[in-house]
């Protein structure tokens, strides 16, 4: 469901990413990760069309949702019409608010559709986020650390709801994160970006073994994913 | 606790206003009672005046002319100095070279620039209005520049991502950024254009409260000089309570609530 082919990515003089070539399936879940610098957030950027300034293509096969480092609410916007601003046409239509409580509701926020983003929690605020990136009902869902800088317990619980939630809808993911114990859990892909300009270091493709992903099985993908180097 | 001050602080203030307003015409009472003079009229006979011109029909008519004055200055101002000031803000190069410039019209004095567009336009509404708009756009775009400087990208790139189109995200992403800066020039621009149209109309209008006053100054009219002063002062003040001070609070209520 998508194609991504980038000879090149320069900032300034700087070459940041140089060949970086792989395809994503549909319902595939793929983490990219790397050392900081390696270019995992200026990939992501790419491939969402934030940033058109490099060589190469990258073709995607139906809509994008997003989920930024920070959530990147709008503060003068209350949490109900900040989920349905992402839906295309008037944010007050009944059937587009309808969608956003459905969003809301399945992020565990049903009564908050009036508050105030400042009036969040960190926690909150991404699982907004995350309704906001659900009600477009995307093909391929791009997450930039979307855990980072919340506490242990809040992000394993929104782990575990994010996880469940791309089972259920079947999207593809790419999740850029520094953490390979996240991508260990939540993937059954990994890409590693490494080097000056970063390329991909290993590409490793997993599935579930029968007895779980348990510790034996973390240290031997883990291998798999520096050895490939 | 500190709500409770701030809801006693509303409760009182405007018993503190009325009781300030108050002193205010007492003091100006006592000094016309003091002076007996033709150059200080009391309160007693600026309200009698007062009440004669309301009905004659000329105090309303001369205010709805000045401020029909003031609406279009401040419309076409505004409107003008809008565009400039995005502009500047969102255009690093552009803001450099026109800096100056900025800086060169903010601090011509609104004088000249009456007496040249009454030259070069001619003794007409056109040139009036036009003066006055002349007067306030350096002021608007440079409160809107930083309001455009302010713009946070981060919500701009959040709004590429779901693909706003420009109508919403004019709505929802720009202008409320924008609104405490669009209050805040709105206001202060209230405050400059209705002095500067008295000017105006002083010069070179025949109607209106600038002209006016000017009439009566010839006729050495002091208490109707005060009753067009007052009575003006009032309608500006009311339009700023009611309608541009509701606008800033409700611009900025997301900020409170949260």
């Amino acid at each position: 469901m998508m194609r991504v082919s980038i000879a090149a990515k320069n900032f300034a003089d700087r070459q940041v990413l140089r060949a970086v070539d792989f395809e994503l399936g549909d319902g595939e879940v793929l983490a990219v990760v790397g050392p900081s610098g390696a270019g995992k957030t200026t990939l992501l950027r790419l491939i969402a069309g934030l940033d058109r300034a490099f060589d190469g293509t990258i073709d995607i096969a139906g809509p994008i949702g997003m989920v930024f480092q920070e959530p990147r609410l709008l503060p003068w916007r209350r949490t109900i019409d900040n989920v349905a601003l992402a839906v295309p046409g008037s944010p007050r239509r009944p059937e587009t608010l309808k969608d956003a409580a459905d969003a809301l509701a399945q992020m565990g926020l049903a009564g908050e559709h009036d508050t105030f983003p400042r009036a969040l929690s960190g926690g909150m605020a991404r699982r907004v986020a995350l309704a906001r990136a659900l009600v477009i009902r995307p093909r391929l869902m791009l997450l930039d650390e979307p855990f980072a800088s919340l506490d242990e317990a809040t992000a394993d619980a929104l782990r575990g709801m994010v996880a469940d939630l791309w089972r259920q809808h079947r999207m593809s993911v790419v999740l850029v994160t520094h953490d390979v114990k996240e991508a260990l859990t939540l993937a059954d892909r990994i890409i590693r970006l490494d080097g000056q300009p970063a390329t991909i270091a290993a590409d490793v493709t997993f599935g579930t073994p029968p007895d779980g992903r348990n510790e034996l099985w973390r240290s031997e993908t883990l291998s798999r994913l520096v050895g490939t180097s | 606790m500190a709500r409770g001050r701030r809801i006693a602080a509303d409760v009182t203030r405007p018993v503190w206003t009325a009781l300030s307003l108050t002193a205010l015409v007492v003091g100006w009472a006592a000094i016309a009672a003091i002076l007996q003079s033709r150059y200080l009229p009391s309160p007693a006979e600026v309200a009698r005046l007062f009440l004669v011109e309301l009905t004659t029909g000329d105090l309303l008519r001369n205010v709805a002319i000045t401020l029909a004055r003031v609406a279009a200055a401040a419309l076409i101002a505004f409107l003008i100095g809008t565009a400039i000031g995005i502009f500047l803000g969102r255009h690093r190069d552009a803001d450099r070279f026109f800096d100056s410039w900025l800086i060169f019209f903010l601090n011509v004095p609104a004088l000249i620039t009456i007496v040249l567009c009454y030259l070069w336009i001619g003794l007409d509404e056109a040139a009036a209005i036009t003066a006055v708009a002349l007067n306030k756009i350096p002021n608007v775009a440079v409160t809107l520049r930083e309001g455009a400087r302010a713009l946070d990208p981060q919500y701009d790139e959040m709004a590429n991502v779901f693909r706003f189109d420009r109508l919403k995200r004019l709505r929802h992403v720009l202008l409320p950024q924008l609104e405490p800066y669009l209050a805040a020039a709105a206001r202060s621009g209230l405050a400059l254009i209705w002095k500067i149209v008295l000017v105006v109309e002083l010069i070179g209008r025949s109607s209106g409260v600038g002209f006016e006053i000017e009439l009566n100054f010839q006729n050495f009219e002091i208490g109707k000089i005060f009753v067009y002063a007052l009575a003006f002062m009032a309608v500006i003040q009311a339009i700023d309570l009611l309608l541009l001070q509701p606008w800033e609070r409700r611009a900025t209520r997301w900020r409170r609530e949260a």
